[in-house]
């Protein structure tokens, strides 16, 4: 494996089988992934914040008064297409078409426009009938944990609009692709966490 | 960097991106449809959904993550299954806790 470019090699093994994974791209996405995996305790403790405060409805509506599941689903597929659309923008790079990866990156735009767009009506109508996150413990929980995994994927499509433009400017350089990695990484990794959202929230919420 | 090359196991194909993607519509239905149809009794629609959600957080994680125990000498592993050790010990920790909290002060 070439690491011509790449100089700052960090560690200093004789075995060189895997050096691609330990020039500067390679810790910049292990550094990003380390990132993920303290994102990830965030969301733990708020999911053990909603599982702790779930049964404190304060006399307002229950988990299974409020949640309609069919549109829930809908958010669900729109966030598991996006994911595979933005890996169809990976496989693009990976084969060096910087068009095609900024067409697959607008199509991933848009699915998570789409969701942000259904989650900000879901609580807009939650909070117009009366049960925004000052009702219970409950509703508190529920936006924070389900509003925290929004405001992610809002910042995922900030940074996608951000990658559209630097590919069309920079082209796929040693500079956008490492981004555009990290990116894949936060991106898989919210539709991962909106699994647990949609299985532990909603799913066993109107049970 | 034009003739940059990538290790293809590290960053799948369009194959294993499609299978990815087909199992994980069918471990979303199938919980759903079970929550819907109310065709299983509380218990086992419980362990449905986990099995389901486990299985669906697996097969993201190795198709579209690509996550596996060669990357980085096995560091992107390790610190995931620390992150793991650490959910368990803080959501486990809080729902025994508080459980505990209740029944010793009688609320609820």
């Amino acid at each position: 494996m070439a690491t011509d470019t790449l100089s700052n090699h960090g560690h200093a093994h004789g075995h060189d089988h895997h050096d691609d994974h330990h020039d500067t791209a390679g810790t910049k996405v292990f550094g990003f992934w380390v990132y993920l995996m303290s994102d990830l305790v965030i969301f733990g403790s708020l999911f053990a914040t909603y599982a702790v405060l779930l049964r404190g409805t304060a006399g307002g509506p229950t988990p299974g008064e409020i949640f309609e599941l069919p549109f829930i689903l809908v958010e669900t597929f729109l966030l598991l297409f996006s994911s595979f659309t933005y890996g169809m923008a990976v496989l693009s790079m990976n084969a060096n078409q910087a068009a095609r990866v900024g067409r697959w990156l607008w199509i991933t735009f848009a699915l998570g426009a789409a969701f942000v767009g259904m989650e900000i009506y879901e609580f807009q109508h939650l909070i117009h009938l009366g049960f925004g996150p000052d009702r219970s413990g409950f509703l508190s929980a529920f936006f924070t944990l389900v509003g925290t995994h929004g405001l992610h994927v809002t910042f995922g499509l900030i940074w996608i609009l951000v990658m559209i433009l630097q590919v069309k400017q920079k082209g796929l350089t040693g500079v956008t692709r490492p981004r555009i990695m990290c990116l894949s990484l936060f991106w898989h990794f919210l539709d991962i966490v909106w699994i647990c959202v949609f299985s532990f929230v909603y799913l066993m919420g109107v049970l | 960097m034009s003739a940059h090359t990538h290790d293809e196991h590290s960053h799948g194909s369009v194959k294993s991106y499609v299978i990815g993607l087909i199992l994980s519509i069918v471990l979303t239905i199938i919980p759903f449809g079970v929550v819907m149809t109310g065709a299983l009794d509380t218990l086992a629609t419980v362990i449905t959904i986990v099995v389901a959600a486990v299985a669906q957080l697996l097969v993201q994680l190795v198709l579209f993550m690509h996550m596996n125990t060669k990357a980085d000498e096995g560091w992107n592993f390790m610190s995931f299954v620390f992150t793991v050790t650490i959910l368990v010990l803080v959501i486990g920790g809080s729902l025994w806790i508080m459980h505990h909290l209740h029944l010793n002060m009688m609320i609820g």
